[in-house]
């Protein structure tokens, strides 16, 4: 089984149609229990760092990601899936991130439009496992006001004012700062690459 | 390269899209379902579906459309039409839609735009203003996209704000140039269109869907100047509505208006231009597209 965890927030609703419509059985996972069992783990952030957090660590699901994390089980985060995994954000500096990856998630400076909200190109570092298959240059749909630092996980990257981490792969544990689910054809793979691993 | 997005938008009634459609291989022309499938094959970077229906029955035919819409559809939609209440928000996001979008409640109730984002999130609100030049405009005026026609009011006349916002701030005064309207167009508010659209982004607005009722209907291009100015004045999106006639419209929205996307119906519907040669044009011009 497939585990999207379900905080009360976030876009778990169109990340579980995705996941169906490529023919995967997922559910939504809220208690520890199905969390530890899932074969896989999706986190499809939406929102507040810290609302986000908070809520995880409230269900008593924040132990138990970080042990599989840790223990390299199958995870993919998505959007604030993905900033979770540094040691902080600038969202809110006083609740600590799983600190999974060097370095804190930060505000977009010095450019006219934040949140960053539409399609923008993905420039692939690596084409490992996560992106097999998508072609440099591809269209993502991103909304977000935040984003983490390039580090040596980063396989991807978008500009957007800065350089940023678009995706990040390392070992089984993989995210991508984008919405796979809105974004067409290219999100639908980068899906599918993680839902066959 | 960040992309500037064309949004083709739906006009539903009953479950119907009602306005003339161009394409002729479609099982049937008038679904919702079909017809966002064709602009999602043809590269549309975002869909919005805007509900007509004027009576109870076919807003609950809406979210068995938007359910049935979004089931396979994988890039954003935004759904508006209608949307009053905290209520009508929660339903429409859970029947599938990403966005849902607010007009005439913005103005009356502001207090529900904000309920909404910090439930779902300032990117799940977008605000639909409807904006008309203050004094003599020579552009013919056409009607909003946004409201539902039974709720028509004529009451041209009327200087005094519908608005239960009762800070001096937003109203306009002799330097104002846009008004915002309510009701379909039909009701001027007495806020100042510039100022308003400051302090939705505030209250929790995470874009703004910006219609030129002085443009809109008249196939005479966007108003960049007044996109230009919302634009400029909010860091969230604007995505520019009203008077798309040709594909050169386009190119002036974006680099004149500073629009971040631009939203279109009948162009895409009647006229011989697809989505695709809309943006191999505005590739062609200098302006960011996405092209599979």
């Amino acid at each position: 089984m497939i585990a999207l965890l379900d905080y009360g927030a976030g876009n778990v609703g169109s990340v579980l149609k995705a996941v169906r419509y490529l023919g995967y059985d997922a559910q939504p996972v809220d208690q520890p229990g199905p969390l530890e069992d899932a074969e896989k783990v999706i986190l499809p952030g939406q929102g507040h760092f810290g609302a986000m957090m908070d809520r995880i660590k409230e269900r008593k699901l924040l132990e138990p990601l970080r042990r599989r994390i840790a223990a390299n089980k199958p995870y993919l985060g998505i959007c604030l899936g993905l900033q979770a995994l540094y040691e902080a954000s600038d969202e809110a500096p006083e609740i600590a991130g799983l600190g999974f990856l060097r370095g804190r998630v930060t505000r977009f400076e010095g450019i006219d439009k934040v949140p960053q909200v539409g399609w923008n190109q993905l420039q692939v570092q690596r084409g490992d496992k996560l992106f097999q298959g998508i072609g440099e240059g591809s269209f993502v749909y991103y909304c977000h006001s935040y984003y983490g630092p390039v580090t040596e996980d980063t396989v991807a990257v978008t500009e957007y004012g800065q350089t940023y981490a678009a995706g990040i792969e390392r070992g089984n544990i993989w995210a991508v700062q984008f919405h796979p689910e809105k974004s067409g054809e290219v999100g639908l793979k980068v899906l599918k690459n993680f839902l066959e691993l | 390269m960040f992309a500037k997005r064309i949004i083709p938008c739906l006009d539903c009634k009953d479950g119907r899209v009602v306005k003339g459609i161009r394409f002729i291989n479609l099982r049937d022309a008038g679904d919702p379902g079909d017809l966002a499938e064709a602009y999602n094959r043809e590269g549309a970077d975002e869909l919005v579906m805007l509900d007509i229906s004027a009576s109870r029955e076919g807003r609950a035919t809406l979210m068995e459309t938007v359910n049935r819409v979004a089931r396979k559809l994988f890039i954003p939609l935004t759904v508006g039409g209608g949307v009053r209440s905290l209520e009508d928000g929660r339903r429409l996001l859970s029947a599938g839609a990403d966005k849902v979008a607010l007009n005439t409640a913005a103005v009356e109730t502001p207090e529900v735009l904000t309920e909404l984002a910090s439930l779902f999130g300032n990117q799940a609100v977008v605000v639909a203003i409807d904006a008309r030049r203050i004094g003599n405009s020579k552009l013919e005026t056409g009607k909003s996209k946004l409201e539902n026609g039974k709720t028509k009011i004529e009451n041209r006349n009327s200087g005094e704000a519908s608005s239960r916002i009762s800070n001096f701030d937003f109203r306009i005064s002799d330097s104002s140039r846009w008004e915002v309207v309510t009701y379909g167009g039909t009701r001027p508010t007495g806020i100042d269109a510039q100022r308003w659209a400051k302090r939705i982004a505030e209250l929790g607005a995470g874009e703004i869907l910006l219609t030129s009722m002085d443009a809109d209907g008249t196939q005479a291009g966007f108003d960049c100047e007044l996109t230009a100015t919302i634009s400029r004045a909010v860091q969230i999106p604007v995505i520019a509505s009203g008077g798309a006639g040709n594909l050169e419209h386009f190119a002036e929205v974006f680099v004149r208006g500073h629009a971040d996307a631009a939203l279109a119906a009948s162009i895409f519907h009647y006229e011989q231009y697809t989505i695709r040669a809309l943006k191999e044009y505005l590739r062609d011009h200098g302006v960011p597209v996405r092209l599979k």
